[in-house]
């Protein structure tokens, strides 16, 4: 769906982005993660042809991005706004137009999303008679009227309060059941983890880290579980085989977490437990998105 | 081409469907012909109430010689000088007129009174004073006053212009007068609808709108429909003034002047009449030889070159107000960069009035109105005097570079400022965003 590559994007004193490529494959939702100030928002106005890049070449579908696919994307910038003194429908159709539909076309779908999302009342409001949940939710429509193969949302779920955060989820969801493309913008990693198909992680605009979140989260495992027991654990247990990493009382179980030595499996280590204690929890502890963006990052800056 | 359609129109309609636009489009003109009415009533009418001039005679020449004008009552001394000054000193005690014994040697005339005389009142006594001394000097050397001004000579200049039409009538006054009210109003609309362009993008930074509305269009696009679609709503306004105005005038016109003067005036009421008659006696002459000067001015060319001068000025300097107000996050920001822009606008004006008036072909008049910063003022207050085509057309022509160089240079920065939040920008800043690629 959309191929980056090469990107260079030059400021008078700094760099926001440094050779970075990244694929997107299409019907899939992915996730640009990385912390503030990392180059992910000069990334997305490059894709929206906000700015130009300096180096490096964008296709979408195929084709090298021109102005014709401006109409095919959906872009919610992070730092929201609409025109306060606007009324909210005429407000929309405008919106609508400037991205290419024509004025019947753009009355049926914000009709649509009206219907869609309850705010069919709001039409002849203005901005500035919204609270400010009511507000973002204006903003979603004006994202996706135009029906965009292609959604870019910066930040999505700041400025929601949980309700209509998990509407909006899951109307982003559907639109990806119907076919369109994601991708995630975000700092917060743990809140788009579970979404996103595919990550790239940007840090101090280079890209250092990117592929499918099963991929990467397998290539972090390091044989470590978790294991909740009642009862004692002898000493007899064979200590060789790992090494404690901790070890928690809890109000009525014990739980530790070990590393495995090489070559020693899950099952061993359960053959071992078995026969000692009463286990209720038994589960491999595979590093999160965040947990891999630390480690990743600090050892990036070492080298 | 059908984004920036789409702009011009919202912007053009958003601001016109304004109520503050319909309030000035109906208050300037009632203002303008309120203070017109309100002019000519005074003037008309004169003071409110007339001065109380006792005249304390030393001479015996002017004896039932002053006659009561308007604004004057005169009347003889009645006590001796020092109880007369005694009189004028008191609150609202009139004025003591003192001609000394030795006027015609020297002497000097004084006016004595607790307020200090208009220089109406003044003007009309000295002239008064004046043509009586004027009659009997003219007596002393055995000339016949009466014979005198009977070949009084009353020559008046009619100006006529040669074009290639062949000659025309012209009133210099008249479209000397047209040309400055386009300057002041090219002037005061420039900032005016400037202010509004600079404002504009300014709200939608702060609205922080431009960002969706950016990943629909070039910032080129947003800018240039913003430009255009209130340079259409200034245009508009200029229009209705216009219409208003004339019917507003020509309403007023019928209700003040009697078609002809001839017509019977027992249809007028009292107070009409009064007026008729003390306009016909004061105002008549000039009042009509403006009128008929008004007709005789090519307003249609004036009125063409306004247009041209007006949209072309609007062009340039609101490119540079749309780039101030991108590099800003406030209007309090906007001070620091709005100074080299007003200069050239301010400059221009008051060499208008000071100089250019006075040497219209000058070469500093010949520079001023063809330079695009100042052309749109300058040319104005030159046209009157009649402009060469080729100087008209170079100026316009430059005008046309001028304002496509600074959208061009406005763009750039435009295009830049408009997604910084939250940073004080300085010119170096906008020199580097200037130079930024894509």
């Amino acid at each position: 769906m959309l191929s980056i590559r090469n990107i260079v994007k030059q400021y008078a004193n700094h760099r926001a982005l440094d050779d970075v490529s990244i694929e997107v494959e299409k019907g899939k939702i992915f996730g640009l993660l990385g912390p503030n100030g990392a180059g992910k928002t000069s990334l997305i106005r490059i894709i929206n042809q906000i700015t130009a890049p300096d180096a490096g070449e964008v296709y979408f579908d195929g084709e090298k991005l021109n102005p014709d696919h401006i109409g095919r994307i959906g872009y919610l910038p992070e730092e929201r706004g609409l025109y306060k003194k606007m009324e909210i429908g005429e407000q929309m159709l405008y919106l609508a137009q400037l991205k290419g539909l024509s004025r019947t076309d753009a009355i049926s779908r914000i009709k649509y999303w009206f219907e869609k999302m309850e705010m069919q009342s709001w039409w002849k409001k203005k901005v500035e008679d919204l609270s400010k949940g009511m507000q973002q939710k204006v903003q979603f429509v004006a994202t996706v009227v135009h029906n965009p193969e292609l959604i870019i949302l910066d930040e999505p779920f700041s400025g929601f309060d949980p309700v209509n955060a998990e509407i909006i989820k899951d109307e982003i969801l559907e639109l990806n059941q119907k076919g369109a493309t994601i991708i995630f913008s975000t700092h917060r990693m743990e809140s788009v983890e579970q979404l996103c198909d595919s990550i790239a992680l940007i840090n101090k605009s280079h890209k250092i880290l990117d592929g499918k979140v099963k991929d990467i989260r397998n290539s972090y495992r390091n044989n470590t579980f978790r294991v909740e027991y009642t009862g004692t654990l002898s000493a007899a247990v064979d200590n060789s085989i790992y090494d404690v990493i901790d070890d928690k009382q809890l109000e009525d179980s014990q739980q530790i977490t070990v590393k495995l030595r090489d070559g020693v499996t899950s099952n061993n280590l359960l053959s071992q437990l078995i026969p000692q204690v009463q286990i209720h929890d038994f589960t491999e502890v595979v590093p999160s998105i965040n947990d891999i963006f630390i480690q990743k990052v600090k050892t990036s800056s070492h080298e | 081409m059908n984004k920036i359609l789409l702009i011009i129109k919202r912007e053009y309609l958003s601001r016109v469907k304004k109520k503050t636009f319909l309030l000035m489009t109906f208050l300037v003109p009632g203002l303008i012909i309120g203070m017109i009415t309100l002019v000519g009533v005074l003037t008309k009418t004169g003071g409110d109430e007339s001065a109380k001039i006792t005249v304390y005679d030393e001479t015996g020449l002017f004896n039932g010689k002053f006659n009561d004008t308007k604004e004057i009552d005169f009347s003889e001394a009645t006590r001796s000088f020092a109880e007369e000054k005694l009189l004028a000193s008191v609150e609202g005690g009139g004025f003591l007129l003192y001609i000394p014994k030795n006027l015609e040697h020297g002497g000097k005339i004084d006016i004595y009174s607790r307020k200090r005389a208009t220089f109406s009142v003044l003007g009309s006594i000295e002239d008064q004073v004046n043509e009586t001394m004027r009659e009997k000097m003219l007596k002393d050397a055995g000339i016949d006053a009466a014979t005198l001004n009977k070949i009084k000579p009353d020559f008046s200049i009619n100006t006529k212009e040669l074009t290639d039409e062949g000659e025309k009538d012209s009133s210099a006054g008249a479209t000397l007068i047209a040309g400055f009210a386009a300057a002041i109003l090219i002037y005061i609309s420039l900032f005016i609808y400037g202010a509004q362009v600079m404002r504009g993008v300014i709200e939608e930074k702060t609205n922080r709108i431009v960002e969706v509305v950016i990943s629909s269009v070039k910032p080129f696009q947003l800018m240039m429909g913003k430009i255009i679609g209130i340079g259409l709503v200034g245009l508009t306004q200029f229009l209705l003034w216009i219409v208003l105005s004339s019917t507003l005038m020509a309403g007023a016109g019928r209700a003040l002047m009697p078609k002809d003067a001839i017509k019977p005036k027992t249809e007028q009421s009292a107070s009409q009449k009064k007026a008729t008659e003390a306009m016909q006696a004061s105002q008549q002459g000039p009042a009509m030889s403006m009128i008929s000067a008004m007709e005789t001015i090519n307003f249609k060319y004036l009125f063409t070159n306004f247009l041209i001068y007006f949209l072309g000025g609007f062009m340039l300097y609101s490119a540079l107000f749309a780039a101030v107000g991108s590099a800003v996050d406030n209007e309090t920001e906007t001070q620091q960069f709005m100074f080299p822009i007003t200069m050239p606008l301010l400059f221009t004006y008051i060499l208008s009035f000071s100089f250019i008036v006075n040497n219209p072909d000058s070469t500093l008049s010949f520079w001023l109105s063809i330079i695009p910063f100042t052309s749109p003022i300058a040319m104005m207050v030159r046209l009157p005097f009649g402009v060469p085509d080729w100087q008209l057309a170079l100026s316009i022509v430059l005008l046309i570079c001028g304002f496509i160089f600074t959208t061009w240079v406005a763009a750039r920065i435009y295009r830049v400022g408009i997604l910084m939040y939250g940073k004080k920008t300085s010119y170096k800043e906008l020199a580097k965003w200037f130079m930024y690629k894509g």
